[in-house]
């Protein structure tokens, strides 16, 4: 018999050492979340799974379950904050949802949509960050860099390359690749990498594959990003160690 | 040959650094002193040399480039063989320090933030430097400079323009004052070294932390953890290996006391960091040095070395067997965030400064993950006092909760700024009598992420019950415009974000905006409402205190001072950020033209 913590009314069961995020998600239940993946050790760093914990507000992806919890997760309190995170990243990057390949398999545009972003509520930064379309197989565009750091992750702990790096301090942090020349040409990716799979937004890209599947029947273009928690919470790894909700997987 | 740095990263450049590395043993963990070493050598940090470090530290280039670019004192490219910083603190600016600014880059014509064309010069701001009490100042190469006067910066020009080598400018340029002004039991202390620990040894570690807890002493770092308790909390927690960590990163912009303590009190430091590692049972230790405060490292390593010959520091300490401790020096390098104690333990690893997520906290989980006491440079000084005097006496000073005495450091509008110690329970008000100021409109208690008292509240009395504080006390008179206080605030936390999390890091530069907004007077009452939006957000969201804090002055000062934001703004209900005559700035830059014509009429 787990123990167990209380999650917008329900009963949520946790196993020791897991989080408050990793419990909801495990027993259906979805907390909206960018920075999060299943396959990587959390590190709280979007603040989009925010939620109120016996009254006081924490990230839930970093916050251990304990028994008894009062969490609070779906309160107007609580989306209302979400919906200012994702203004924030709007307007950080560059974002042109109709003319990005990303669009409709995008977590920033989807969780847009079911929190209910109708404007981008602050001043646009635009900043400048040039394409680097140097590797045959693969573009970047860090225009669209929401500074998760899953490709950092995925490719240090899961593909054993470190091909990237968060550089820069504030406002300035930006994606970096690990070559001398700065260019992802002199890295060892490769289009096989987990790093590659894991952008929430439409940074790495696969060349030539554009729009190979139509906007419209896209993931989150069938049903909204909250609508996928089951499909999406646990993101099992098939047997080839593909992320069933992951891109560049299907 | 260039004065004081080689630019150039030739072979000679290349063995040198290859030395650094076997100095430093080859660990990575050491990246950020030995970049600091290379910064101070080359003046910036040359690709080459990067290059070089991934290949004997067995680490990705990115790893080293994602570190460099973080400390705003490290540079990737040449930033000139002379890098100027003004120290950009609201008590400067009261002090004319932008106007000195223009003045130098006018006198060797080049503009803010900008390296001169033939490379000799970049002038630019930097936070706070912790010279609040002899500003306006700047750093040279690191090197601080006080008491900044138009005088002074047309000498500072000429010395650049003739490449004259930093050693040989005038040592006054250099000198830095203590202005102590009112002494106590801590300044006033007599103890001669090794005295503390004489006693300490006979005690042992448990009967320590308990005369230590008796004491009720609490950080002095600002948030005022029972430091008893965190002793215990780490002596008791399992490891391999404990840590003590004396955070020296004295960054809220005001605060200086902690490089008085390190002038003056170095041996009662290093006494308390020893009398900690007895009661936690470390044999490690790091002071973790603000890069403002590099002129300090020379006298503390002295310190270190007399320590080591008395047999205070090393092995068997005073002929105990088993108390073996020695203390490391690591420079920050510009990086407020560093203060924050779970940054400054992933900055002494060598890394980004970026606040780790707690629990686990670090008096279990800490340096190399393991048990650490993490505590502000007066807290090791009133520890090893608390202990000499017994728990009782130290106790009977300050107040309930408030045990034992503070140093504050005053600042701003009176005409005697410097180092005040007080028992606990001091109100602002004696405080404001005591350094002579007269007319205060209000006073900026514990820095830009304390609290701001107004004149209807100066019988506030500071210690914990009250009003908590790290010691920063900026005095601001009827002359000065709360507003520009606040802003000033802004852009320091917008600066310092660490940026790991979207809140902090987009937050605190689109309060940035707006503030900058109602000040080029464009602000309506919709900007009002976005600033207590925004607060909300970085209040509930953020990751760590900086985030948490950086709204406190905006906040505060429309609390107490809310016209000096409504006069600023129009009466419309929205006006765009988009500033149409701002945005041909550059034109007119491009053009050399600044006349009427050159701008757009206001539209009405």
């Amino acid at each position: 018999m787990s123990d167990t913590f209380q999650l917008d009314g329900a009963t949520v069961p946790f196993e020791p050492g897991q989080t408050v995020m990793q419990a909801a998600l495990a027993a259906g239940h979805y907390i909206p979340h960018l920075c999060y993946h299943p396959e990587f050790k959390p590190h709280g760093s979007c603040k989009l799974c925010t939620v109120k914990v016996n009254g006081r507000t924490t990230a839930s992806c970093t916050m251990p379950a304990e028994a008894n919890l009062n969490v609070e997760s779906n309160i107007e309190e609580m989306n209302a904050l979400r919906r200012t995170l994702v203004q924030m990243l709007f307007a950080e990057g560059n974002h042109f949802c109709p003319s990005c390949e990303k669009s409709g398999n995008c977590m920033l545009q989807a969780l847009g949509y079911d929190l209910e972003v109708h404007a981008t509520g602050f001043r646009h930064l635009y900043p400048d960050r040039p394409l680097d379309a140097s590797h045959p197989d693969i573009l970047l565009d860090f225009n669209r860099c929401i500074l998760c750091e899953l490709c950092v992750r995925a490719s240090s702990e899961v593909d054993g390359k470190n091909v990237f790096a968060l550089a820069g301090r504030g406002i300035t942090k930006h994606l970096i690749v690990n070559a001398e020349s700065g260019l992802l040409k002199d890295t060892n990716i490769a289009l096989s990498d987990k790093a590659m799979q894991v952008c929430p937004v439409g940074v790495i890209l696969p060349k030539r594959v554009g729009f190979s599947q139509p906007v419209g029947v896209r993931r989150y273009d069938q049903r909204p990003i909250s609508a996928q928690a089951l499909d999406d919470a646990p993101r099992q790894t098939d047997a080839s160690g593909n992320c069933e909700a992951c891109e560049g997987s299907s | 040959m260039l004065p004081d740095n080689d630019m150039r990263f030739n072979a000679s450049g290349q063995v040198w650094l290859d030395k650094l590395v076997v100095q430093h043993a080859s660990d990575a963990s050491r990246l950020l002193q030995i970049l600091l070493q290379v910064q101070e050598r080359f003046g910036y940090i040359p690709h080459q040399a990067i290059s070089r470090l991934a290949e004997k530290l067995t680490i990705p280039l990115a790893r080293i480039e994602s570190v460099a670019s973080f400390y705003s004192f490290l540079h990737l490219q040449p930033h000139g063989e002379y890098r100027v910083l003004f120290s950009d603190n609201i008590t400067d600016r009261m002090l004319g320090s932008q106007a000195l600014m223009d003045q130098m880059c006018q006198l060797l014509w080049l503009q803010p933030g900008r390296v001169s064309e033939d490379g000799l010069v970049s002038i630019g701001p930097t936070s706070c430097t912790g010279m609040c009490d002899q500003g306006p100042a700047l750093l040279v190469n690191g090197r601080a400079i006080t008491c900044l006067t138009h005088q002074r910066v047309q000498e500072i020009a000429q010395l650049i323009r003739n490449r004259t080598p930093l050693a040989d400018w005038p040592a006054d340029f250099f000198r830095v004052e203590d202005n102590i002004r009112r002494g106590g039991l801590l300044l006033d202390n007599k103890l001669s070294p090794g005295a503390v620990l004489h006693a300490a040894v006979a005690l042992g570690g448990d009967a320590i932390v308990e005369q230590v807890k008796a004491s009720g002493l609490r950080g002095r770092g600002g948030a005022g953890f029972p430091t008893g308790m965190k002793w215990e909390a780490c002596r008791k927690a399992a490891g391999k290996e404990r840590y003590v960590v004396c955070n020296a990163d004295e960054g809220e912009p005001g605060t200086f006391k902690d490089r008085v303590l390190l002038t003056q009190q170095a041996d009662l430091v290093f006494e308390g960091m020893t009398l900690c590692a007895l009661a936690v049972g470390a044999r490690k230790g790091f002071l973790y040095l603000r890069g403002e405060y590099r002129y300090l490292l020379e006298p503390l390593q002295a310190v270190l070395q007399r320590r080591r010959k008395d047999n205070l520091l090393g092995n068997k300490i005073l002929g105990k067997s088993g108390f073996d401790f020695d203390i490391d020096i690591h420079l920050g390098s510009g990086a407020y965030i560093c203060g924050e104690e779970s940054a400054l333990i992933e900055s002494l690893e060598g890394k980004r400064g970026v606040p780790r997520s707690r629990p686990p906290f670090p008096v279990t989980h800490g340096y190399m993950q393991q048990p650490t006491a993490v505590d502000n440079v007066e807290t090791f000084c009133q520890a090893a006092l608390a202990l000499h005097m017994g728990a009782d006496k130290y106790r009977a000073v300050g107040t309930e909760k408030s045990s034992g005495s503070k140093l504050i450091s005053v600042s701003g509008d009176c005409p005697r700024p410097g180092i005040y110690e007080y028992p606990f329970g001091v109100s602002v008000r004696e405080v404001l009598q005591d350094c002579g100021a007269v007319n205060t409109r209000a006073v900026q208690i514990s820095g830009p992420s304390g609290v701001c008292v107004p004149e209807s509240e100066f019988g506030r009395k500071l210690g914990f019950e009250d009003l908590p504080t790290a010691g920063a006390f900026m005095v601001f008179d009827d002359s000065r415009d709360m507003f520009e206080v606040a802003r000033n605030y802004v852009h320091f936390f917008a600066h310092e974000s660490c940026g790991f999390c979207t809140p902090c890091r987009v937050g605190t530069s689109m309060l940035k905006q707006t503030m900058d907004k109602i000040a080029d007077g464009h602000g309506t009452q919709y900007d009002l409402k976005e600033i207590e939006n925004l607060d909300r957000v970085l209040q509930t969201s953020s990751h760590c205190g900086l985030g948490r804090t950086a709204c406190n002055p905006v906040l505060h000062t429309l609390k107490h001072f809310r016209p000096a934001y409504e006069n600023r703004l129009k009466s419309l209900m929205f006006s765009p950020a988009f500033d149409l005559d701002g945005s041909l700035a550059r034109a007119r830059q491009m053009t050399g033209r600044d006349d009427a014509g050159a701008h757009l009429k206001e539209m009405e």
